[in-house]
């Protein structure tokens, strides 16, 4: 109850100081990495009304800011988790196994104290998904990682009946194969999808002869409508994928029908990552402390990473929380790097590849100039074990304060920290 | 169309045999250099060197004061610990495909059946074993998992080898209990703890009549021979420990009940909730393997904290960190991974380096061979490139028994 209390009024004060970010804040003298370039020693970060107004190692401070001094920090911008299931959402049910007009933000509990995790771990924007249990299991939603009440606080769209707030996941493999009405082979997982999707293209056709001729217009359908927003690539596909065939028959649907899409999980990326590179395609991946659990997962490999930046291949990372832990997401990059990827991608993987999986890297994923002031303040090496995430920050916002007992407390667990349990079923 | 010249056959295997010769005479003397060799009992060691002869740990001491004989292999690196010690593993029982034909970790047929022998069902050469192994795991106390009063019996395995009498070290070596947590979900009864205490109290007073009865000098009014009460007269005697799987505070306190009503010897495992309850554990000197740091915090896990390895350890509660059983993925967790994250969260570096060495050793009753680097006790070497808890270190080489069985690929 205390802590729910001391969260309230974290929140509380948090609105408090939404309004009050006109004043340019300074944090000097920390390691900056801005990730669309070299590392900045000794580096000032200036942001302003929730944006980034400098970064570099000669800065100029105005006289009215605030100026914190972080010698001997660390700075990168806000952890982007490209894949993740916090929030007590879920989307479409066990009615059928494609469901392109559910959306998880009409789910999704912005309360829901274990998007704390997140916070405490560095992350500051979420592509909150839906499980893998169906080919299509609904919309995904973007969203900043604020203290907010409603959704309308957290989505980076700013309004979820008009326009596009998200994603579409997809999975194929073992996870959605199962009695009907889902199908019980990969050959019929595939052919359930390009069914859709054909109807999906008759759908587009009728609406482009309704635009012409208004008598002609179809009726509202909002699967199709949905699915449309795919075929005009406005809609991404985030694709659960993990053996190699699987990988390349996701690829292969996306090529059919022209659409955008990012590969998850994708255990075997090692074996295939040629084909991968030559697709075009991103790959957002996981990294799991053993190999098996499940049938497509046998071959898992963390040598995927380095596998797939040296072909050329655009790689991010993510949680899938709860199946890792959001407080650990830096991990990602540390492993990465164990297996022989380049600090640099690594760090990108956590940050401005993740934005540009989720088509954001305009706004968020890089300190530069005019972004969003998305950052997080760290006690050392983003790749040390030993190392805290010690605030972290959305849009001038501090949204977690390890100084903080209460936040402490969400980073580390403890009695009746977090009360709800989370059931997320992945099968 | 395919004939064999016997000549040549004998000469092949001649050469073969005088090959294995070679490399095991050859794999028989290791001498392992270190920067840091950490004995974990001793002194840690700068230039450290390890001799290894026939299996077993020879000579530990500096460079300056161990000459390395001729003949001997020399495999060197950063950092030298003993061989790892897993102090709760379900691997070689929950294997990785997780398909019903390999999850021998749990028979429901019943909610307490301890006869059943983990040496029955351990797969020495499942592929999760070997995974351990190359990231330096010599040696797991594994068996049957939790979710039952009483599962079944748990034993210790050396992580290489080809049959259970070439891995394992003792036949049994305690009886795997659940107090609440799945157990409900598991078996229609007990569906509550209360009554799960009452079916395990009910049989163990069977099996104190049993052990008086079986006693009798009068052969003819001993009992018929029965495999449960055997085994839980075993457990009445001390002879194996009570591994009671127990996460919220009042399970934990009623297995401490149980343990005290019959005097066993208590292990208390997960203990998610051990920091609310250090007198009470301190007084009923039980041991604690406690739940892999990462693991996922559902049901009555929910309270756990990273920070509970660092507190127990600091009011000398001796700690060792477990890889537990996973339903999902990751099937097998690495207690080095898991030990690195209490080290980052108030476990020292030298009780993080015990929970995984020594602590564990002693807990499973294998200390006079395993957990540390000491002169007599087994060939178990680990090299890292760096810290070991380092997210960007790697195991270099793993030596098990004396002999190299893991080697990074470079």
């Amino acid at each position: 109850m205390k802590v729910r209390i001391s969260f309230i009024l974290l929140f509380l004060c948090s609105l408090f100081f939404l309004n009050s970010q006109n004043t340019p804040i300074a944090y000097q003298g920390a390691l900056i990495y801005p990730i669309n370039g070299n590392p900045i020693e000794n580096g000032t970060l200036l942001v302003q009304n929730g944006k980034i107004i400098a970064v570099g190692s000669n800065v100029n401070i105005p006289q009215n800011a605030i100026v914190n001094d972080v010698s001997g920090k660390v700075i990168m911008p806000g952890l982007i988790d490209t894949h993740s299931h916090l929030g007590n959402g879920s989307g479409g049910d066990r009615s059928g196994a494609l469901h392109p007009e559910v959306r998880l933000l009409d789910a999704l509990n912005p309360m829901a104290v274990d998007l704390m995790k997140a916070r405490s771990g560095g992350i500051t924007t979420l592509n909150i998904m839906p499980g893998s249990g169906h080919l299509m299991s609904g919309q995904t939603v973007y969203i900043k990682n604020k203290l907010g009440k409603v959704i309308e606080d957290l989505t980076i769209c700013n309004n979820v009946s008009s326009e596009i707030c998200g994603g579409m996941k997809m999975a194929n493999g073992t996870n959605s194969i199962r009695d009907k009405p889902f199908p019980g082979t990969r050959a019929k997982s595939a052919a359930l999808v390009r069914e859709l999707f054909i109807k999906a293209q008759d759908y587009q056709k009728k609406l482009d002869a309704g635009k012409k001729d208004a008598s002609k217009m179809p009726t509202r359908d909002l699967k199709m409508e949905a699915l449309v927003q795919i075929l005009e690539r406005k809609r991404i596909v985030h694709f659960h994928t993990h053996r190699h065939d699987d990988v390349l028959t996701a690829i292969r649907i996306s090529k059919e029908f022209g659409f955008k899409i990012v590969l998850h999980h994708v255990s075997e990326a090692w074996k295939v990552a040629d084909e991968i590179a030559e697709a075009k395609v991103p790959v957002s991946l996981i990294f799991i402390d053993s190999p098996g659990g499940k049938m497509e997962a046998v071959d898992l490999d963390p040598k995927s990473a380095p596998f797939l930046e040296k072909a050329g291949v655009d790689v991010a990372f993510h949680t899938d929380d709860p199946i890792t832990d959001s407080r650990l997401f830096l991990r990602s990059a540390a492993i990465g790097v164990r297996e022989g990827m380049s600090k640099q991608k690594a760090l990108e993987g956590l940050t401005l590849a993740g934005a540009r999986m989720l088509e954001l890297d305009d706004r968020i994923g890089s300190l530069e100039k005019g972004k969003d002031a998305d950052f997080i303040i760290l006690s050392g090496d983003p790749l040390s074990v030993y190392t805290h995430v010690e605030e972290t920050w959305i849009e001038g916002q501090k949204v977690y304060d390890r100084k903080n007992k209460t936040d402490k407390a969400f980073a580390v667990g403890g009695y009746q920290v977090y009360p709800e349990t989370t059931t997320h079923v992945h099968d | 169309m395919f004939t064999i010249n016997i000549e040549n056959m004998i000469k092949y295997i001649l050469f073969t045999a005088s090959l294995l010769f070679v490399i095991q005479f050859t794999e028989a003397q290791i001498a392992v250099k270190g920067e840091t060799v950490y004995t974990v009992t001793g002194e840690t060691i700068k230039n450290g060197i390890v001799l290894i002869r026939d299996g077993k740990i020879t000579k530990v001491g500096s460079a300056s004061k161990v000459k390395i004989p001729n003949g001997f292999k020399i495999y060197e690196g950063k950092v030298v610990t003993p061989g790892l010690v897993d102090a709760h593993a379900t691997v070689g029982f929950s294997g990785i495909y997780n398909q019903k034909s390999d999850q021998m970790q749990l028979d429901k047929s019943s909610p307490i059946q301890p006869e059943l022998r983990a040496i029955d069902a351990y797969n020495p050469q499942e592929s999760l074993v070997a995974f351990l192994n190359s990231n330096g795991i010599t040696t797991v106390h594994t068996g049957h998992g939790p979710g039952a009063p009483i599962s079944g019996q748990t034993f210790v395995a050396k992580t290489v080898g080809k049959t259970i009498e070439d891995v394992k070290l003792d036949d049994a070596t305690m009886l795997a209990m659940t107090m609440g947590g799945s157990v409900h979900s598991n078996f229609k009864t007990p569906g509550t703890v209360a009554k799960e205490m009452a079916m395990l109290r009910s049989e163990l007073i069977k099996a104190q009549e049993y052990q008086k009865k079986s006693s009798n000098s009068d052969a003819s009014k001993r009992p018929a021979r029965n495999l449960k009460m055997e085994t839980l007269v075993m457990l009445l005697e001390g002879k194996l420990k009570a591994l009671i799987t127990a996460n919220s505070s009042n399970s934990i306190m009623t297995a401490i009940r149980l343990a005290k009503e019959f005097n066993l010897k208590l292990v208390l495992d997960g203990a998610s909730e051990s920091y609310l309850l250090i007198d009470e554990i301190k007084a009923a000197n039980a041991e604690v393997v406690l739940h892999p740091t990462k693991a996922r915090g559902y049901g009555d896990m929910k309270n756990m904290s990273w920070e509970t390895a660092g507190i127990l350890a600091n009011v000398g509660v001796p700690v060792a960190i477990q890889s537990g059983y996973e339903p999902y993925v990751p099937k097998t967790r690495v207690i080095l991974f898991e030990a690195a994250i209490a080290v980052a969260n108030g476990l020292s570096f030298n009780d993080g380096l015990k929970s995984i060495t020594i602590n564990a050793a002693k807990i499973i009753g294998q200390d006079n061979r395993i957990g540390s680097l000491e002169k007599g006790k087994d060939g178990d070497v680990v090299i890292f490139d760096g810290d070991p808890f380092e997210y960007l270190t790697t195991v270099t080489t793993v030596i098990t028994n004396g002999e190299l069985s893991y080697e990074v690929k470079k």
